[in-house]
């Protein structure tokens, strides 16, 4: 059987959930979790439920914050001959880290799957090319361990979970020679889960006229728990910043639930929104192209259904 | 100070994609191809990177197909010095494209300073290119950048993370830097500067001369295929203001009942 290791992070005390959602996936295989540095008090406990056979907590010197080199390092002498695959969540961390540590090995790596099977020993993923106009299997090849970053809410999580042995490792890692170090880090202006991993997506377009508008939407994301996008068109007018741009030059999204407010659908928006489970569409244009994909769609103004939507949902969460 | 660029060329953004006969990849006959969006940012800091340091150069590298080489004219008729190509498929996997970007570099003779690139190519997303290279060449790499200050080869970097939160970073050179949107404002290719970029040197290497095989292929794919399409939506009319409410109310009941995503 495949010896898998499962990078994780945690978000204050908090274990990132796209690291449940691939241990979900990989019931049945004895799957091992390193996290490094502070992992918070519950971690292991948490891990555990969801199938951790070993919870390995890389602990050193210049390992309390991230770094590229740091972090590669420390996991590098820890994986050394002693895993065949190193799976992590697609997050801004990892996406950053994985290559760099599958450059250490000459090994290869699939990013961004949003399914996968372990066929006998073998990875097999799926994952969308061109922000999601296709799909297709992917497997690796050459010197062992594989890395494989999974798309946040892509799996989705595991209703009935194995619970796994969580035996607590801790372990002296080295972070080596750190060139590019984090000096500091300046706080976003959302406190929300970000755009790739929200469970809910308000997004608003070029209709939205103005970058003060976007208060109508931040006010329905309030009541929805949901993190409030953009349109490249709405971006580009400068109604909104790049971090909240949702398409194919700018976030690839997952959410169960995304509002489409005001928004066309340009292909380019279409391509970074379409894995969202249920799409809720608000325009005036009976014709636009958004309509196409959504699961429900209104045709109005969404200066009047926004705020009404808003009191509707206020009624029933 | 040696620059480099590191740029991709890639379908446009509005161009339909579709696999090809046998699923092994997709159609590329029709296709427009641009430079890679996050491209046009990396080239854009290199130019203002050269204009900061006197004496400098900047060489754009491309690992790509042959048969149209615009994406490389651009780079230089934007400002670049040299340009060079490794021909290849457009279909290598990252490791393959690192490996081969790095033979490029080390066969100019020319030791970088400074690499930039775009985050990620917007046809296989794969977002691993620069930080592969950066660890083939042994050097720091700070990815998703959408700011950036130099000064005596120090570098101030910011990243963008989850949640809008960057993180800053500071390095000194040589550093590989993967640009975001927004670090700044690309600049258009002047008239006089597309006629220079026609004298200007164009390189062109084959892979193998650049120590690349099939060998180094790390990646495979297969079985190409479209999405599966959505079954059709419910749609309704809320454009006279007396529907509006009970619309709301139902599609609110559908999301509650028939979806059961609140």
């Amino acid at each position: 059987m495949a010896k898998i290791l499962v990078f994780s992070e945690t978000s204050g005390e908090t274990v990132k959930s796209v690291t449940f959602e691939i241990l979900g996936k990989l019931a049945g295989h004895t799957v091992d979790v390193a996290i490094v540095g502070d992992m918070g008090a519950n971690a292991t406990a948490d891990l555990a439920k969801y199938g951790a056979a070993n919870v390995h907590n890389l602990k050193g010197a210049n390992l309390d914050k991230y770094s590229p080199e740091g972090y590669a390092n420390a996991l590098k002498e820890f994986i050394g001959s002693n895993y065949d695959y190193v799976f992590a969540g697609a997050t801004s961390l990892a996406k950053d880290l994985m290559p760099r540590l599958a450059g250490m090995f000459d090994a290869g790596m699939a990013s961004e799957v949003t399914n996968f099977v372990m066929e006998g020993d073998n990875f097999a993923g799926t994952r969308p090319l061109f922000a999601g106009k296709v799909l297709a299997k992917v497997e690796l090849d050459g010197p062992k361990p594989g890395f494989v970053t999974v798309r946040p809410n892509a799996l989705g999580m595991p209703e009935a979970p194995t619970a796994g042995a969580g035996a607590a490792n801790e372990v002296a890692a080295n972070a080596g020679d750190i060139k590019a170090a984090i000096k500091e880090i300046v706080k976003g202006a959302s406190e929300k889960l970000d755009l790739t991993e929200a469970n809910v997506i308000v997004s608003g377009g070029r209709a939205m006229k103005s970058a003060e508008n976007f208060k109508i939407l931040e006010e329905l994301a309030e009541v929805l728990g949901a993190t409030v996008g953009a349109s490249r068109a709405a971006v580009d007018s400068g109604y909104a910043p790049h971090a909240m741009q949702v398409g194919q030059t700018g976030k690839t999204v997952a959410p169960s639930l995304y509002i489409a407010c005001g928004i066309s659908g340009a292909i380019q928006h279409l391509a970074g929104m379409r894995t969202s489970k249920v799409i809720v569409a608000i325009n005036t244009d009976p014709d636009a192209p958004i309509f196409t994909k959504a699961d429900y769609g209104i045709v109005g103004d969404l200066f009047q259904i926004v705020p009404i939507l808003k009191e509707e949902l206020k009624k029933v969460l | 100070m040696n620059i480099f660029v590191c740029i991709k060329q890639v379908p446009d953004t509005e161009t339909k994609i579709t696999p090809n006969g046998d699923g092994s990849y997709i159609e590329t006959s029709s296709i427009k191809w641009i430079m890679n969006p996050y491209d046009e940012f990396a080239v854009e800091q290199a130019l203002l990177t050269k204009a900061a340091n006197s004496g400098s150069t900047v060489t754009v590298v491309r690992v790509g197909g042959v048969k149209d080489t615009e994406a490389l004219r651009t780079a230089l008729a934007m400002g670049a010095d040299d340009a060079i190509l490794v021909e290849a498929d457009d279909n290598l996997d990252s490791y393959m494209t690192a490996k081969a970007l790095k033979g490029a570099i080390e066969k100019s003779g020319k030791t970088p300073d400074v690499i930039f690139t775009g985050k990620q190519a917007i046809d296989d997303d794969c977002l691993q290119v620069p930080q592969l290279l950066a660890q083939m060449l042994g050097m720091p790499s700070v990815t998703v950048v959408d700011g950036c200050e130099e000064a005596g080869g120090s570098y101030t970097l910011k990243r963008e993370v989850e949640g809008g939160a960057l993180e800053v970073y500071e390095v000194t050179a040589p550093v590989l830097i993967a640009a975001n949107k927004g670090l700044n404002s690309p600049r258009y290719a002047s008239l006089p500067g597309i006629m220079k970029a026609k004298r200007k040197p164009l390189a062109q290497h084959s892979l193998s001369d650049v120590g690349v095989s099939a060998d180094d292929r790390r990646v495979k794919y297969s079985g190409f295929q479209l999405p599966p399409e959505k079954p059709a939506g419910k749609k309704f009319d809320a454009m006279d203001e007396a529907a509006q409410a009970g619309v709301v109310a139902e599609v609110v009941k559908l999301l509650r009942e028939e979806a059961k995503v609140i």
